[in-house]
């Protein structure tokens, strides 16, 4: 079994040069008996943006979630923007200041208006005073080209707005690395284009993502590196022509050529 | 009448007045209402013949009159040469205090094991579970009655007291706790208390200016606690720290001294206490789990502290769930003090029914007791739209 | 360029032993914090304190055999252990109270039959048309084994019915009176009639809102005076009204959650086939309505379960109320928490066991609307 971590930066070209943002090594993880993780090795530079696929239940989620902490590792290292995660909470808050998250169910509190939800985080976390955090929110908004939503609820926009707004509130935090779990899924077909619009602009102004998505077209235009998982671990990684063109593992092929079917 | 008529010329298609929904729901609610009017004139024509009949007084005149029974308890001053009207009094403040005593404990209880049933150490979840399970499968009437038996004929006589807690004696004479010594200090250290107050509000709102200004937070919760304790602290020193308390001593063959609780009250607190904390928990504990884990992630994700999380995301959303089925319990708390009646303690109900025994107005008493429930029924139900009305969630 | 990892996939691990087994278990259960630490801790010494006493004083220091209470006393007159003598004494008095003695196999059955009747209540196939003929019959035969009078049964009087029987038939009869009348109030309170629906809600909320105690008392003192002279109700009888009464405004309220629950479709759709208002509330409406709220109606029933226990005041003498009368014998004083404690403990076997039965309905039905 090669030992993937310690081949890969000389091997990746976008990386040369970067500093690794986002370096898993070796990275194991058990739900009881069960092994979910299984030695995933990826090392994610600055500015790269990364697409997971996979199959249903192949720990997709399981392992973007180890990246802030949403789930423990119990096996290997992850360093994220140069800090270890270990237990220490010290380093968790840290990481997770310098990590955004986007969900498949929005998750945004439905108890705040839009501007709440997008300045709670910046106040209580980043002590931003409240004017500053506003002003940066509703830069946020007029981003995502929802302005005039500001002062409704949650609960009184289309799916796609709150999606919208659940990734202005990341940015609000002005993060150094998305992370992204499904976001369009739980979308209607209309809906999905006007997410996808966004994480596009924000894809080309630089920003770290790790997205986990089966938006092939969406991976062809922004993504410097797919990566394949099957039952927990990464199967193949490849830039997306190649990946697409020319999958090499038979498991890859028999995939894509079920998603790409219809 | 008029007007219906001239329908029916004016559209020629309208249906014969019986097949006419409208007239025949008209038809059927003049009926419905003789009905009941005709049980009710029954009803009360029966009663009037009856009572005259046993020459039974009839109206609220027995009020003024004397009540000649003692009661037991009183948080105001009574003697059975008062009025019956008085001894309503009494009773009703009786049920009023055990309830609202009943109502802090039963809440901080209920929100503890409603916590610990929800905790992820495995002991603590089980303990609460068999507390919540146990007492809410037992009747209230028979929880009354074994804390009263225990705390009467299983606690021990006054010269054996148990002393759970130094100072704190439990004998089938009642629960005796020690009460400062009358001093001056105090009086000054709840001024202190309102004062840290109102400086806390103060110091509140300056941190939210302030954090609308420059960001800078202030840990104003925890000045405020500190104010709150430190100011009477310091008053309480000033004074020269009058510490004398009036311990419960045995003297003879009772207690002398310090603040006693009946056993009766004790029994009625304790049961109303552990049984209504059971339901409390039930809710307290929906109401955590109806908050998404997902809301959970996602202020982790933002980078939230455990306490901010809690204080921010999750506690606003559980509140909303919590809170009306949480008054409803209260109410219902209320409502089960009246069980007092069965182990003597001198609430409303059981204070009216000594009453209708001596009067025999069984239906002044008992209109009385209703109004005075209705009441509390009603401002609690009164309470209650006004906070889902302030509180409701927008939906689209 | 491209990596492959594995062509196979990789096998399954065993996870690390920190995570696995007792300690492992402990240590993700119990001390996986400080604070966890700290409450296992008292929880473990909360244990320690009380368990132990508690086991000794039901157990181990127990008396089960003694001819009367001076017996069940150590040597001082002071009681060591429980006195489990007591309550084999007196349970044929607790169970069944003042029924004659000799006759108290019918109780016995009766209350046999009751909890066959509520067991095949609880089986789902048996839902339906089935039930509607057990029930009435089941009732009959209550009725005839509790009355006798007939096939050479001996007449024992509603005075002399007691303990354990007289707590199912105060609860299990009032629910089935109060049901019927709660559909009532429930259609009347979301009746198009503003009459109806104020005469409704007036007496709804008028119910809800007084305890228990003052229907009773309002049964055992007012009912009398309510009626024309002469005419005189039994004690049961009036209890069993009051219990029939102050259930139904409390079911009449969970069958409205389930009448505002259904869809307004399924109203129009009825009124499109021409229902009148009676068959479409029997044949659409209510089936539906019914079978969404029945986890909350089995709660219910549990609370009347309960209540019954409050007919102590008006001097029935129901469960609670013959473990007080057992404890007035003077050769048996002072055993009141045993007394208790067996009471306790078949209360709560009823209710429990229908908790469960609720919340497994909870779930099965939760699944239903899931899919
Ligand atoms: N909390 C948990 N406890 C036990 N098993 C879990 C838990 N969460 C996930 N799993 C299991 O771990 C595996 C990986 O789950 P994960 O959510 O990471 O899959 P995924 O690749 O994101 O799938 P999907 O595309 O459906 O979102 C699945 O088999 C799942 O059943
Ligand atoms: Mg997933």
């Amino acid at each position: 079994m090669s030992n993937a971590a310690e081949a890969m930066p000389g091997k990746a070209p976008v990386q040369s040069g970067a500093r690794a943002m986002i370096e898993m090594q070796a990275v194991h993880k058990w739900y009881g008996e069960f092994h979910v993780l299984k030695d995933i090795n990826l090392i994610v530079g600055r500015g790269e943006k990364v697409v997971v696929c996979g199959p249903s239940g192949s720990g997709k989620s399981t392992m973007i979630r180890c990246i802030n902490r949403l789930e423990e590792h119990q096996q290997g290292r992850i360093i994220v923007s140069g800090i270890e995660l270990t237990s220490d909470l010290k380093h968790i808050e840290a990481i997770r200041r310098e990590v955004g998250m986007v969900f498949q169910q929005f998750n945004l509190f439905p108890h705040l208006t839009v501007l709440e939800n997008l300045t709670l985080a910046p106040i209580w976390v980043r002590k931003l005073p409240k004017k500053e955090a506003e002003e940066t929110a509703r830069y946020y908004l007029e981003r995502v080209r929802i302005p005039e939503q500001a002062d409704k609820y949650p609960g009184q926009l289309s799916g796609g707005q709150q999606q919208r707004v659940a990734i202005a509130r990341s940015l609000c935090m002005k993060p150094e690395i998305m992370l992204f779990d499904e976001p369009t899924s739980a979308l209607d077909p209309e809906m999905i284009k006007e997410v996808l619009d966004v994480m596009i602009e924000l894809a080309q102004e630089g920003m770290t993502m790790v997205c986990v998505t089966h938006e092939m077209g969406f991976a062809r235009t922004v993504g410097d590196m797919m990566v394949f998982m099957d039952r927990g671990e990464i199967v193949e990684r490849a830039p997306p022509a190649e990946f697409f063109a020319n999958p090499k593992s038979e498991r890859t092929r028999l995939f894509l050529s079920q998603i790409l079917a219809h | 009448m008029a007007s219906e008529t001239a329908a029916i010329v004016v559209r020629p298609s309208r249906p014969a007045p019986w097949r006419d929904p409208r007239l025949r729901g008209i038809a059927l609610q003049v009926v419905f209402v003789a009905v009941i009017a005709a049980i009710i004139g029954f009803l009360a024509y029966n009663t009037t013949v009856n009572l005259r009949r046993q020459n039974i007084a009839t109206g609220f005149g027995f009020l003024d009159r004397e009540a000649a029974f003692g009661i037991g308890e009183s948080l105001i001053a009574y003697s059975p040469a008062d009025t019956y009207a008085r001894a309503f009094l009494v009773g009703l403040a009786n049920t009023l205090y055990v309830s609202a005593i009943g109502i802090v404990l039963a809440t901080i209880l209920g929100t503890v094991m409603g916590l610990a049933r929800l905790s992820r150490n495995w002991l603590v979840a089980k303990l609460a579970a068999i507390y919540v399970e146990t007492f809410r499968n037992i009747p209230l009437a028979l929880q009354l009655l074994f804390w009263w038996a225990l705390l009467r004929e299983v606690a021990p006589g006054p010269r054996q007291a148990w002393q759970p807690l130094p100072g704190v004696f439990v004998s089938n004479r009642g629960i005796l706790l020690p009460v400062p010594h009358q001093d001056p200090a105090y009086l000054w250290m709840a001024v202190a208390f309102a004062i840290a107050f109102g400086i806390a509000y103060a110091v509140f709102r300056w941190a939210r200016r302030r954090q609308a200004e420059t960001g800078r937070q202030f840990p104003a919760g925890w000045v405020g606690l500190a104010l709150a304790l430190g100011l009477p602290l310091i008053v309480f020193v000033a004074h020269g720290m009058p510490l004398e308390m009036e311990w419960p001593v045995l003297r003879g063959f009772n207690f002398a001294g310090g603040t006693a609780f009946s056993p009766e009250f004790g029994a009625l607190l304790i049961g109303l206490v552990v049984y209504t904390g059971t339901f409390i928990a039930e809710i307290v504990r929906a109401g955590i789990l109806a908050v998404s884990w997902g809301q959970s992630e996602a202020a982790m994700a933002l980078g939230l502290r455990p306490g901010q999380r809690m204080r921010l995301v999750v506690l606003p959303q559980a509140l909303r769930v919590i809170i009306p089925p949480m008054t409803s319990e209260y109410l219902s708390l209320t409502k089960n003090s009246s069980l007092a009646v069965i182990i003597g303690y001198p609430d409303l109900v059981s204070i009216a029914n000594t009453t209708m025994n001596q009067t025999g107005q069984a239906v002044e008493g008992i209109a009385m007791i209703m109004a005075v429930y209705l009441v509390i029924s009603l401002l609690i139900s009164l309470f209650m739209n006004l906070y889902n009305r302030s509180v409701a969630l927008v939906e689209r | 360029m491209t990596e492959i990892a594995h062509e196979l996939p990789l096998p399954m691990q065993r996870p690390p032993a920190t995570s696995t087994g007792i300690l492992g278990w402990l240590r993700a259960n119990l001390f996986n914090s400080v604070f966890n630490t700290v409450l296992s801790l008292i929880a473990v010494y909360f244990l320690a304190v009380t368990i132990p006493p508690l086991i000794r004083w039901a157990f181990i220091d127990a008396v089960w055999d003694a001819a009367n209470g001076q017996a069940c006393r150590g040597p001082g007159g002071q009681e060591v252990g429980a006195c489990w003598a007591f309550i084999g004494e007196k349970l044929r008095f607790i169970l069944f109270g003042r029924f004659p003695y000799t006759e108290q196999w019918r109780p016995l059955l009766v209350v046999v039959l009751f909890i066959a009747l509520v067991l095949a209540s609880c089986d789902r196939r048996m839902w339906g048309r089935r039930l509607l003929l057990l029930w009435p019959a089941g009732l009959v035969l209550i009725g005839i084994l509790m009355w006798g009078g007939v096939f050479g049964l001996r007449y024992v009087g509603t005075e002399y019915w007691s303990g354990l029987p007289l707590t199912l038939i105060l609860a299990i009869i009032g629910m089935v009176y109060a049901f019927p009348f709660a559909i009532l109030l429930a259609l009347g309170r979301r009746s198009q009639l503003p009459a109806v629906r104020m005469v409704s809600v007036a007496y709804i909320e008028l119910v809800r809102g007084v305890p228990l105690i003052t229907v009773l008392f309002m049964a055992s003192v007012m009912l009398p005076l309510f009626l024309p002279a002469g005419v005189t109700i039994d004690k049961l009888l009036r209890a069993q009204v009051a219990f029939i009464l102050f259930a139904a405004a409390y079911l009449s309220e969970v069958i409205r959650g389930g009448l505002q629950a259904i869809p307004k479709g399924q109203i129009e759709a009825a009124d499109a086939l021409g229902l009148g208002y009676w068959r479409r509330t029997r044949l659409i409406v209510l089936p539906q309505a019914l079978t969404m709220v029945i986890p909350p109606l089995v709660n219910n029933f549990i609370g009347a379960f309960k209540n019954t226990s409050l007919v102590l005041i008006i001097g029935l003498f129901d469960l609670l109320n013959t473990a007080n009368a057992a404890l007035t014998d003077p050769n048996w004083q002072g055993f009141a928490a045993e007394a208790y404690i067996f009471t306790a403990a078949i209360y709560f076997c009823f209710c429990f066991f229908m908790s469960r039965y609720s919340q497994m309905l909870e779930r099965t039905f939760d699944r239903g609307h899931r899919r």
